[in-house]
């Protein structure tokens, strides 16, 4: 059951194989298993989440269900959901109740679909380990020494442990992408404006984008066709014709042009990881794409522009938590400023404060032109390297993470090793272009163990159907993204 | 040693739209704290602001207004500062491109010790759109508690505002009261503010600095903040003028700073100094895209701008034929030209109309400090009463007394003068009777007026107006009177 695409699932509800009280409660029995150790969820209300079940099988009854009636569906803790505790993954807002609904919640709950629980994450999507959340770090399935990649790694862990049918992530530099590989399943950042950001709340707003973690291809299309949609409260919102992202899932791939940057297989990629991704194209070849050899030259600049532009919209979006209206404020305070600096000091955590200063510090006066500003600069030229490329292939593949999971603790004291984590990923967000990640194979690193590789698919601006059946394809001859951590290895389940 | 005061303005005047810039919270005036304060105004997380096209057409026609260029392309900014009622933590306003570009205002001032005014011209630096902040309550006593608290009402948070900076072009605070009273009357003009300077719709921030006669480097400026009376800005333009000429002429020198003009006291007092001062951290907002205006765009806000004060004084020099001192006067605001128009349509003669309203009426008006709104004489009724001089029912004289009883609301024109009995006597033979009369009962002044004496004739018409009671037609005595004279 917990394994079931949700295609079948959805059939099956129809069918009245099953009620979505029954579905829900068994991902619900599997969350009260598996989530004190592995944490994956922050936040759990069962009784809202039944009573949607409940309301979900009435409306199946009624003969009105939605492809996603019915079905478990985690949400990252960065979109805000009325009721719900709607922690970002931070001490700031750990007793923020959200009054409102998210777009991307409300067009779950609009089409039926279950809310089964808020997902862990780097404290305000800032890491790519979950290590930087309040709530504490969250284990990798396949690994439970291992960390599942960030910020959207309680998602991550979530549909890796079938702890959920499918799950919501965002992606500002990676944070969808990187944890699929180091988890092993499908997840997808749409292109930038495809998706509402409002509710999500802002880490980088000219980055952040929302976006499915899922089982397979098909999975993601179908999350997809609920999430995307014009919001007029956006008005980085695109308003364009609604798709259906499932549409063309059976098409075939001959004559499919594949790009590949040399700059994403040069140094600092992992050589199991190199292997895997080396198969994959292969693959793709038997199944009638050409590959071409593509440059984008400017991959390199893209960290350090990425570590300007964020924490400068950081810094900026995280003014708001001041204490003043909600969220922490330190009990003792002397005067204004000082309970502004104690708050602020004992609500956000390490990472978080060391970009808002990193932000805070490109955008002071006399730093603004030669940081910020020459920041922007590169982005441009960034982009440019894409249109080029898209002159020469319809999509771009390589990795989508340079390693697989690493250990928890690893990389936490060195910030630059963390970083580099998404040096395959950030530069399609400060393009604005779609990406995702679809399980590839494994790697066996030095202990033995096998871990999850994901390969990194990269389109045109709103090619997310096209990259989404090239996806598929694969899937059709590929077993990879069926494979599930077996956790009864790790002594559970 | 003489010394000049140069003058800078940073008018806030609050857009009226029914929502704020960023989101669809009502901008309605004392509600109670806090319950026009949207997820948006609050700032919780995850919200995102969109911009209010009503607030775009302000801008715009305050740019035509000005006759300045309006920008086809302008960037939202966030000014990034801690405080309280600012709930984002940062300020969306607009920094590098601003809506509206360079323009002009001309201004009317009194000239000191004359009855006259001088023209001049401000030039107009840039007008940029922006969102107010919430406010802050100070000492409010929690119930039983011992410690004073701070409140925060966001219902003012987010209220578009259009602020308006003009170049340091002002010499005296005369020139800055001129300018104050002009835009103020200008922005109410074009309906983009209500001008209610209690309710903070129109707040000036000036600047002020002194400098040598002659010298072309400014000095260094304090601002005054948030002056919210033209008296007030008198007050304290003159008082930081004095401050600072006395403080440079006693050895010292001025330090930029923000100051604050205390009512009570008639005094400026800084408030920070500019050292402190805050960096921004200005930054294009990226929740906002590019403000796009096009040719189309104007064109159509265009469309539904009245005609301008100064379009309108030039149409009444020229249709009407008034002088350019009384068409500016009735174009000072869009009420007395409303009012002049209506008189006009109702059938009255401009000049009179013009003379009327900038006269007795102007003098009513201010003897009880009413607006002229709340005239009890409207403009069909002083049309009326006008009318009734023209047609000869009666003299000038006679009509300041109708007038007055109309003021007084005790009726309409004509039956106000059936009561008094004040119809005036244009019958040339019940004058000529009088004129009789008269020249027989004065024979000694007919003597002088013979001799020569002209008073002699003045005192004759003066004699047979006192024997009509007033009721005589003067010009027709005067008239009639000459024919008997043989004048």
């Amino acid at each position: 059951m917990i394994n079931r695409s949700l295609k079948t699932l959805s059939q099956m509800l129809a069918e009245k194989q099953i009620s979505s009280v029954e579905l829900t409660q068994t991902f619900l029995n599997r969350i009260d298993a598996l989530n004190p150790i592995i944490n994956a969820y922050i936040a759990l209300d069962k009784e809202k989440t039944l009573a949607q079940a409940k309301a979900a099988d009435a409306r199946i009854a009624a003969g009105n269900a939605e492809p996603l009636t019915g079905i478990p569906i985690a949400q990252k803790d960065i979109f805000c959901a009325k009721g719900w505790q709607t922690t970002c993954g931070s001490k700031m807002l750990a007793n923020f109740i959200a009054p409102y609904d998210a777009h991307v919640i409300t067009q779950f709950d609009a089409v039926g679909a279950v809310n089964l629980g808020k997902t862990n994450m780097d404290e305000f999507a800032m890491g790519s380990s979950n290590e930087t959340s309040y709530f504490g770090g969250v284990k990798n399935p396949w690994d439970f020494t291992r960390v599942p990649g960030g910020s959207s790694g309680g998602s991550a862990a979530a549909v890796a442990a079938r702890l959920c049918a499918a799950a919501t992530g965002t992606d500002t530099g990676g944070s969808i992408r990187q944890p699929a590989s180091l988890c092993g399943f499908t997840g997808l950042k749409p292109t930038y404006g495809v998706v509402s950001r409002y509710g999500m709340i802002a880490f980088a707003s000219s980055l952040d984008q929302a976006g499915p973690m899922a089982k397979s291809a098909e999975d993601c299309a179908l999350m997809m066709n609920v999430m995307a949609g014009f919001d007029a409260r956006d008005s980085t919102s695109l308003n364009r014709e609604k798709e259906d992202y499932a549409r063309n899932l059976n098409k075939p791939l001959q004559g499919l042009k594949i790009g590949l940057p040399k700059e994403f297989f040069a140094e600092g990629l992992d050589a199991g990881v190199a292997a895997v991704i080396e198969t994959a194209i292969a693959e793709y070849k038997k199944l009638g794409a050409e590959i071409v050899e593509i440059s984008l030259p400017n991959t390199g600049l893209s960290i350090p522009v990425y570590y300007v532009l964020a924490p400068a919209e950081a810094s900026s979006n995280l003014s708001r938590y001041d204490g003043v209206r909600y969220g922490h404020r330190a009990e003792q305070y002397t005067d204004l400023m000082d309970m502004y600096c104690k708050s602020r000091a004992e609500g956000f955590g390490a990472e978080v404060k060391r970009r808002i200063l990193i932000g805070t510090y490109v955008l002071s006066a006399g730093y603004y032109d030669a940081y910020y500003l020459k920041a922007q600069q590169i982005r441009r030229l960034i982009v440019q390297d894409f249109v080029e490329a898209f002159k020469q292939c319809d999509v771009i593949m390589g990795p989508a993470a340079p390693s697989t999971a690493f250990k928890a603790g690893e990389k936490v004291d060195d910030p630059v090793a963390m970083y580099l984590q998404d040096i395959y990923t950030i530069s399609t967000n400060l393009a604005g272009l779609p990406g995702m990640s679809v399980p590839a194979g494994f790697s066996t690193g030095g202990d033995g163990k096998a871990l999850p590789v994901g390969l990194q698919i990269i389109g045109n601006y709103f090619d997310e159907a096209r990259m989404l059946n090239v996806a598929h394809q694969y899937q059709q001859v590929t077993d990879w993204h069926t494979r599930m951590p077996d956790l009864a290895a790790e002594g559970l389940a | 040693m003489e010394w000049e005061v140069v003058i800078g303005l940073e008018t806030h005047t609050q857009l009226q739209t029914n929502t704020k810039i960023f989101s669809g919270a009502s901008t309605a005036f004392g509600a109670e704290p806090n319950t026009q304060a949207c997820e948006v105004s609050i700032a919780l997380p995850g919200v995102l602001p969109v911009l209010n096209k009503e607030a775009v057409n302000c801008a715009i026609k305050f740019g035509l207004a000005i006759n300045a260029e309006i920008a086809p392309r302008s960037v939202f900014a966030r000014k990034n500062y801690f405080y309280p009622d600012l709930p984002k933590g940062y300020q969306i306003s607009q920094y590098e491109l601003p809506v509206v570009g360079k323009g002009v205002v001309t201004i009317q001032v009194p000239a000191v010790g004359k009855n006259e005014t001088y023209e001049k011209v401000i030039n107009i630096t840039r007008a940029h759109l922006e969102e107010d902040a919430g406010k802050s309550v100070h000492d409010l006593k929690s119930d039983g508690a011992v410690a004073s608290m701070s409140g925060i009402d966001l219902n003012r948070a987010g209220t578009p505002l259009l602020e308006i900076v003009t170049e340091p072009d002002m010499r005296s605070a005369a020139e800055a009261v001129a300018y104050a009273k002009k835009l103020h009357e200008l922005v109410q003009w074009i309906g983009i503010c209500d001008g209610n300077m209690q309710e903070g719709s129109f707040r000036c921030d000036v600047n002020v600095s002194v400098r040598k006669k002659g010298s072309d480097k400014l000095g260094t400026r304090r601002e005054i903040k948030n002056l919210n009376s033209f008296k007030f800005m008198t007050q304290a333009i003159e008082y930081e003028t004095r401050w600072q000429i006395e403080t440079l002429e006693d050895g010292g020198t001025i330090q930029q700073a923000t100051v604050l003009f205390n009512p009570d006291t008639g005094e400026t007092r800084a408030m920070r100094s500019k050292e402190e001062a805050n960096d921004y951290r200005y930054f294009p907002d990226p929740d906002l895209l590019p403000l796009e205006i096009t040719e189309a765009d104007k064109v159509r806000v265009k469309a539904q701008m009245p005609e301008l004060p100064e379009a309108m004084k030039a149409r009444f020099e020229a249709q009407f034929g008034l002088t350019g001192y009384d068409a500016a006067a009735l174009t000072a605001s869009r009420e007395l030209a409303d009012y002049f128009v209506a008189t006009v349509g109702a059938g009255a003669e401009a000049k009179p109309a013009a003379n009327w309203l900038m006269g007795a009426i102007s003098a009513k008006l201010n003897a009880e400090e009413k607006p002229l709104a709340d005239s009890p004489v409207g403009a069909v009724q002083l049309a009326g009463l006008l009318n009734r001089i023209t047609d000869n029912t009666i003299s000038n004289n006679a009509a300041k007394q109708v007038f007055e009883a109309m003021w007084n609301g005790e009726g309409e024109v004509d039956a106000i003068i059936e009561a008094k009995g004040l119809k005036q006597v244009s019958d040339t033979g019940a004058i000529e009777a009088i004129l009789d009369e008269v020249l027989a009962a004065n024979a000694a002044m007919v003597e002088e007026f013979k001799a020569g004496k002209e008073k002699a004739f003045n005192a004759l018409v003066g004699q047979a107006m006192k024997a009509s009671k007033g009721k005589a037609n003067p010009a027709q005595v005067n008239e009639l009177l000459k024919k008997k004279l043989g004048a």
